[in-house]
């Protein structure tokens, strides 16, 4: 415990370790993150490709050349390309949607369940270990895994053709939009919803006891209380959920990339995502366009912004900022010549 | 505990067995996969394309032995680079990360409040969004295709910078630090052996899914990384999609067993600890 005036001697002489401290931390950050955000938002505003010549078939570098906000202009001037940023976009929100939806509703269900007292499901610690699991695997491994069963000579088929007899032919799943797009959600929702599940329950876990005992009291069913009280009192965890995996549904890109048989989004671009597009640019072979991965990297930034400005909101440290209410309060006091009582602890 | 009123009987246990079941489903569906990969890679290539099946073969050895050997691919290579850049990433986002939360529990500066608000408002930017800026940046100093250019970005990790000031702000009382002062230790040492101690619940913690995140990242490396002898093991396994491996299932699920078979161990003798981990929050993706 210090008094107000003694923590301020203490910042005078100490202060200094405190930059030390977190100095490696910005420096790092500074250099490889923060300058290369600052060079790829940098590139979304010029013209910059670097490739053969289709004329000379000559290795040329045109740029960088300043051309203000063409690139956007190319973005949504081509939306129905079905190669184009909107089209990456549109992709990147049917496979989140199709990933999320499932997967908070099972995560909902099976912490409702393993959180109920009155229902105390049998080997819940097992079940929930077991369906954490996918989560710790490698994403790379499990859409190998998924093109080894899904292939055409894959065992899928072999089990549906020798086996049950229902088809005749190989059913080329992975050239069809439905299948590929399904797949990659359905993995998705199986890496994920144990991930989701665990924190749900952690969040139902911090619910004030009393409320289940006074709906238990009043006579509620499960049901009602899993409507009326608990939903309510995880709003903030259901919200924090949203939005983290809405930001890392948007950087979707090791399960699409490598479950699409041409890695560039096949069939015909439709389960290209947007990080898929932005490398495809620079690293996919081809003329190296910077400008249009710029522009497309500019628009996932600007959408990440949005969203991580909710969760800031969300995680803010409320005793945090009551605490320096209270100081800025004291100072004040002390200012007007008043004299401060200690306990205040930093 | 009893059943409410308006009940009937024996509801709650039919009910109790049907949500029984339900979860040995999910927990069968987790295991699928895993099984699937197991039994295939037991299995000649033939058996392979010929059924389906749930009980393994008698060639696990030999479809193994078969893929280490392969010219096109090393397995053992993509270990050592996995454990060495995995080992190294978590050592150094460790390290800042707790040095960072440090400075801003145990020191007052004027830009602490600053610099904290700072992290939480980048801890959600992901590396995909800069990824052509990073690879110029690595390109101009030189380190592109080097294990740097991987290591050296995790000394600034800022949700496990995050996690970690909010665990100390409860584990480390700024007393304990004043004392070592008084008796004469320095800032260093205090940080060393007084405050990392305290940490080592949060370190384990944050330890293994910092080496899991690292183990399992395909995309940074895949695009840094660009000779086969760096290659991490998610790019080995990535490299399986060629047409070359499509004539040999058998070896191609060897390969995908190899690659999962240490993560599953090391997540059931984990299995407490990472739950438990999860539910203190902080760490998704």
């Amino acid at each position: 415990m210090a008094s107000v005036a003694n923590s301020r001697l203490k910042s005078v002489s100490y202060a200094k370790y405190g930059y030390i401290f977190i100095f490696p931390f910005f420096i790092a950050f500074f250099i490889f993150q923060l300058y290369p955000l600052v060079l790829t938002l940098y590139y979304s505003l010029q013209e910059y490709t670097m490739g053969q010549n289709l004329v000379t078939f000559q290795f040329e570098t045109i740029g960088p050349n300043f051309i203000g906000l063409e690139n956007f202009r190319n973005v949504f001037l081509n939306a129905s390309e079905p190669s184009g940023i909107l089209n990456a976009f549109k992709n990147t929100i049917i496979m989140w949607g199709c990933n999320f939806i499932p997967q908070i509703c099972l995560s909902l269900l099976c912490a409702a369940w393993f959180t109920d007292k009155r229902l105390r499901v049998p080997g819940q610690g097992i079940f929930k270990i077991l369906i954490f699991l996918p989560n710790v695997l490698t994403a790379s491994s499990i859409a190998i895994l998924f093109t080894s069963l899904f292939d055409k000579t894959g065992i899928i088929n072999v089990f549906l053709m020798s086996q049950l007899g229902v088809i005749d032919t190989q059913y080329d799943f992975l050239r069809s939009t439905a299948w590929t797009r399904g797949l990659v959600s359905f993995i998705q929702t199986w890496m994920w919803y144990g991930n989701t599940m665990i924190s749900l329950i952690s969040g139902i876990l911090g619910i004030n006891e009393s409320l289940f005992e006074a709906s238990e009291i009043d006579g509620c069913t499960s049901s009602q209380t899993f409507f009326k009280v608990t939903i309510p009192c995880i709003q903030p965890i259901m919200v924090y959920t949203l939005i983290t995996s809405i930001i890392g549904g948007l950087q979707l890109y090791d399960v699409p990339k490598l479950l699409s048989t041409d890695q560039k989004g096949a069939p015909g671009y439709t389960v290209q995502t947007v990080t898929m597009y932005i490398t495809d640019k620079v690293f996919g072979g081809g003329t190296q366009d910077y400008g249009k991965a710029g522009a497309a990297a500019t628009l996932l930034f600007i959408a990440t912004c949005i969203l991580s400005a909710i969760v800031f909101y969300i995680l803010r440290d409320e005793d945090e900022v009551a605490q320096k209410k209270y100081i800025k309060k004291q100072r004040k006091l002390a200012k007007q010549g008043n004299k401060v009582s200690g306990g205040l602890q930093i | 505990m009893s059943t409410s009123a308006g009940h009937k009987p024996g509801q709650g246990k039919v009910k109790k067995i049907v949500i029984f079941i339900i979860c040995v489903l999910l927990s069968i569906i987790s295991l699928l996969p895993f099984w699937l990969t197991f039994v295939n890679a037991s299995r000649t290539s033939a058996e392979v394309q010929s059924s389906l099946s749930l009980i393994p073969g008698g060639e696990l050895i030999t479809n193994i032995k078969a893929v280490l050997n392969r010219s096109d691919l090393n397995i053992m290579s993509g270990f050592k680079n996995s454990l060495i850049l995995s080992t190294a990433v978590t050592a150094c986002s460790l390290l800042f990360a707790t040095a960072t939360a440090y400075g801003l529990t145990v020191y007052q500066f004027k830009l602490r409040d600053a610099a904290f608000t700072f992290i939480m408002a980048i801890m959600m930017i992901p590396q995909q969004v800069s990824i052509i800026g990073f690879y110029k940046l690595c390109s101009n100093l030189g380190i592109l295709n080097s294990f740097a250019a991987i290591i050296l970005p995790a000394i600034a990790a800022p949700p496990i910078a995050f996690y970690m000031r909010q665990y100390m702000k409860g584990a480390l009382s700024v007393s304990l630090v004043e004392a070592a002062r008084i008796d004469g230790c320095n800032e260093f040492r205090t940080f060393f052996t007084i405050s990392l101690p305290i940490m080592t619940p949060a370190l384990a913690t944050q330890g293994i899914f910092a080496f899991i995140t690292a183990w399992n990242n395909y995309f940074t490396p895949s695009i840094i990384l660009t000779d086969s002898k760096k290659y991490t093991l998610p790019i080995q396994i990535a490299q399986m999609k060629s047409d070359t491996f499509r004539t040999d299932y058998g070896q191609v699920y060897a390969g995908l067993f190899l690659a999962m078979l240490p993560l599953i161990i090391v997540y059931i003798l984990l299995s407490k600890f990472i739950v438990e981990g999860v539910s203190a929050g902080g760490v998704k993706e």
